[in-house]
């Protein structure tokens, strides 16, 4: 065990956990950040992408230890009025089914949106692929990812 | 009268809390046609009257419902309350809606299965509305001492037009509280509908954008332990041996346990007892065969010619019909076993005290959860309760207990509060699957190409009546044999979304288009002719409503332009299932030698459409999912093993691989049918039928990625 001092939405956290603990169930079961999912635990669905220095990550796959001095950002801490343009897009477009993913989907899509404010229609496909809906709501999550576009300037 | 047993009391009491004082209506789950009752605080509280259910008015003009039936992504915590704000003419934006927990004093059918629970509650839900609106109205009437038919209602509000007088709901609910409710209340008719048929948005969406902590997995409480556990690798093993020291050493473990088969780990963190199983040395020994996929088709095979078969249905003389036929049409058609995949996976957590249980997680079977649980732990059944999380998908995964004793065991035998968690692996290799099914039909055809005769034999894994033979084309062929033989695995198997039709549907519709073809018929027209003789000369009983399927076909033919257009082969198929019926015709267009599908035209008739964006989701949804499962979805085994254990090796469709969904909703006026599972088992057929247009390849089995057919033309 040790002691990982972690910059998780701004705020300065700390857990004691083995090094080996991926971030997910660092940010689940110590700090009591449940908004990021668990879904595979292999980097397959998505469920549990949070940003790391702004960039979207797998946390399932990534060991506490090698967090170092990253800026984390999750779901929780995206905005501070759950009003973030993707989050915003997500309710017009009325994305969800059962939920679970999207939290996942919303970290993809504001990460992506972030690199590249007007994605392609072939950009979007490519990135979004990347993360499993179960409940198949993915022309919704097409939609809203191109609406939170228009309304990103 | 009866008095409130406490669970209705305590939850009673929390939203009289919420609700702040007001309107408080009960209304009867149970019976559609039992009158609803006013209750005051003060007489509930005495518990002097029996309600069943209710709906609330606070005199901050907050309206709740509870919604009892669990939220796994079908979106009842947002149609349920859409029914009764119509009704009572509420400010959409002032309806609160709360999950109920497990009440069956106050709940008949706390279930999410089978598509039934819009259905199950259309009028108590409609009537809940109206009482409270004519009671509200009253008052108003009252205190205004004009009569009550010229007030109207809009937005939470009462008017009276020609004094230009207006009151709010919640102004109006303690008065309206006092009132005696009216044995019959007019409903709504369609035609005024302002919420039903629109589209409202899901009312957790907020909460669901912004990571709140709502799903079963996420639910915390001190001193909670976390616990995983190992089961046997193999269907058909049992435990033999267990050597946990090493585990036990591991940090932040508290406990090694042992129950049934399984070892479970007890300890501090998910990852901590996910590591320590790790280190468990466990022998297991041989209880039962061991099967593999390989035996699966042996098995399969032996059983479709030998198996000693249950009669389904029976009507004519098929073997004369088929000595007289001037061609007879045969093919087989296979489904493998497959997981439910919920992207939550199963868990639970279980507190059992010496003076009861608690049970907190996603369950699509509450009611079962606590009678095991309550059976398991000697408990009467209301010392046991159950609270119901918003679910992570389910897809009939959680209509087994299974994971609820399972939480319960362990905290038993270790005396603290658990929650069980299982890993996707765990999940994908833990049973209950869809059952893997083959199917055999035949067809006798005269020579004018009329069906003379139609046999089918289902083959199943655990799968019990692996037909529906009741379902067309019964009813339209005069000689007809439906029968089914079912294998005993120890591979366990469950309901999965639209249980039996799920596959049944692909296999048939498929077939019924290899024989449209050899009688050189349209394939709409020739289930079209079918259906008119179910009609005109019905073959034994008819059980579905031949005009509610035509008119879905016809749609779905009209909306695709069906037959003419260039340069796309059309696939069609059509589906009773629960009791919507869904008509499908797939598109496919190939570019450079390769065939895509492109698009999925769908008509639905599911009765009234509650909330349009909603069942809109739900169509797509189940098509996503039906043509996802029939192209990729494979779980195969060795040895008893799966060979599947995660999303790595179990395909799951994605974003680039779904075609457009063009949905449209019969407009008939029926009272609503149910949306959870029919959109989905036409889709395998439609997308089957399609391909062969394009390619002359019969996909006939699943996984399509799979089948020789398909790999010879992708
Ligand atoms: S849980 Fe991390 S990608 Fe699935
Ligand atoms: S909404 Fe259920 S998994 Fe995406």
């Amino acid at each position: 065990m040790a002691l990982f001092k972690l910059t998780v939405n701004n705020r300065a956290l700390q857990a004691e956990v083995e090094g080996d603990t991926p971030l997910l169930w660092v940010l689940r079961d110590n700090l009591g950040l449940v908004g990021t999912k668990y879904g595979c635990g292999i980097a397959q669905c998505g469920a549990c992408t949070v940003h790391l220095d702004g960039k979207a990550v797998r946390s399932c796959v990534l060991p506490v230890s090698a967090i170092g001095k990253g800026k984390v950002t999750t779901i929780e801490g995206l905005s501070e009025k759950g009003d973030h343009p993707v989050q915003k897009a997500w309710d017009e477009v009325d994305v969800a089914q059962c939920g679970y993913c999207q939290a996942g989907q919303i970290m993809t899509a504001a990460a992506l949106l972030k690199e590249k404010p007007k994605p392609t229609d072939e950009e979007i496909l490519s990135t979004m692929s990347g993360n499993i809906c179960r409940c198949g709501t993915y022309h919704r999550i097409r939609e809203a990812v191109k609406t939170a576009a228009s309304k990103t300037k | 009268m009866e008095t409130l047993d406490n669970t209705s009391r305590r939850s009673f009491m929390k939203l009289a809390a919420t609700a702040g004082g007001g309107l408080f209506l009960g209304f009867n789950w149970t019976n559609s046609s039992a009158l609803p009752v006013v209750v005051s605080t003060k007489q509930v509280a005495a518990g002097s009257v029996n309600f069943n259910s209710y709906l609330s008015i606070g005199t901050d003009n907050f309206i709740t419902i509870i919604s009892p039936n669990p939220e796994i992504g079908q979106g009842i915590k947002t149609a349920f309350p859409m029914v009764v704000a119509e009704e009572l003419d509420a400010d959409w934006k002032l309806v609160k809606t709360v999950q109920g927990n497990l009440d069956p004093g106050a709940f008949e059918r706390q279930v999410t299965g089978g598509s039934g629970a819009v259905p199950h509650s259309w009028d108590r839900l409609r009537k809940a509305g109206a009482t409270a609106r004519y009671l509200l109205v009253e008052a108003a009437a009252n205190r205004w001492k004009v009569p009550a038919s010229e007030c109207t209602t809009s937005d939470g509000k009462v008017y009276h037009k020609a004094s230009g007088k207006s009151l709010s709901y919640g102004e109006l609910a303690e008065e309206a509280s006092k009132l005696t409710a009216p044995k019959e209340v007019k409903l709504k008719d369609e035609k005024d509908y302002k919420l039903i048929g629109h589209s409202v948005r899901n009312v957790d969406n907020h909460n669901i954008a912004t990571g709140k902590p709502l799903f079963g997995l996420d639910f915390y409480r001190e001193g909670m332990l976390f616990s995983i556990i190992q089961r046997p690798k193999a269907f058909g093993m049992k435990l033999k041996s267990v050597d946990s020291a090493a585990a036990k050493a591991m940090p932040g473990i508290v406990d090694v346990v042992t129950f049934d088969n399984s070892v479970a780990v007890v300890g501090k963190s998910t990852w901590q007892v996910k590591k320590a199983r790790e280190a468990l040395k466990i022998e297991y020994e041989k209880e039962a065969d061991l099967e593999s996929t390989s035996d699966h088709n042996r098995i399969f095979q032996d059983l479709l010619d030998n198996g000693k078969a249950t009669v389904r249905r029976k009507n004519g003389d098929v073997e004369a019909a088929f000595k007289n036929a001037a061609k007879i049409v045969k093919a087989e058609y296979q489904c493998p076993f497959l997981p439910h995949s919920p992207l939550e996976p199963m868990n639970f957590f279980a507190h059992v005290r010496e003076d009861g249980v608690e049970l907190i997680g996603p369950t699509q079977t509450p009611d079962r959860a606590r009678g095991e649980v309550a059976k398991l732990t000697g408990f009467p059944q209301e010392k046991v309760t159950v609270e119901i999380t918003r679910q992570g998908g389910g897809f009939g995964r959680r209509l087994a207990a299974d994971y609820v004793m399972e939480a319960a065991k362990v905290s038993k035998l270790v005396k603290a509060p658990v929650k069980v968690i299982w890993t996707r692996e765990d999940d994908m290799t833990g049973g209950t699957y869809r059952p893997a099914v083959r199917y055999r039909f035949e067809a006798a055809l005269d020579k004018d190409g009329q069906m003379i005769g139609y046999k089918l034999r289902g083959v199943g894994m655990n799968a019990g009546n692996t037909t529906r033979e009741d379902n067309f084309p019964s009813g339209s062929v005069d000689n007809l044999l439906i029968d089914s033989v079912d294998h005993k695995s120890p591979i366990t198997t469950g309901p999965w979304r639209a249980p039996i039709t799920n596959f049944l549907a692909y296999a048939e519709q498929s077939f019924l288009d290899e024989v449209a073809e050899a009688a050189g018929k349209d394939p709409i027209q020739f289930r079209l002719e079918l259906l008119e003789k179910a009609k005109k000369a019905p073959a034994g009983d008819v059980k579905y409503d031949v005009d509610r399927m035509i008119a879905v076909i016809k749609l779905a033919a009209e909306k695709s332009n069906w037959g003419k257009k260039k340069g796309v082969s059309q696939g069609f198929s059509v589906y009773f299932s629960h009791r919507s019926y869904v008509a499908q015709v797939g598109e496919v267009i190939v570019e450079k030698g390769k065939p895509a599908l492109k698009n999925v035209i769908v008509a639905v008739d599911c009765g009234i459409v509650i909330n349009k964006s909603g069942s809109l989701q739900q169509v797509r949804g189940g098509v996503v999912d039906g043509l996802g499962h029939a192209m990729y979805g494979n779980l195969t085994f060795k040895n008893g093993v799966p060979d599947q254990s995660n999303f790595n090796g179990f395909r799951l469709i994605r974003m680039n691989e779904i075609p457009e969904v063009d949905v449209h909703f019969v407009n008939n006026g029926i009272s609503p049918t149910g949306l959870g599972e029919p959109a989905l088992p036409p889709t395998g057929g439609a997308v089957a039928n399609a391909f062969y247009k394009a390619t002359k390849q019969r996909l006939r089995n699943q996984p399509f990625m799979e089948d020789a057919a398909f790999k010879s033309i992708s």
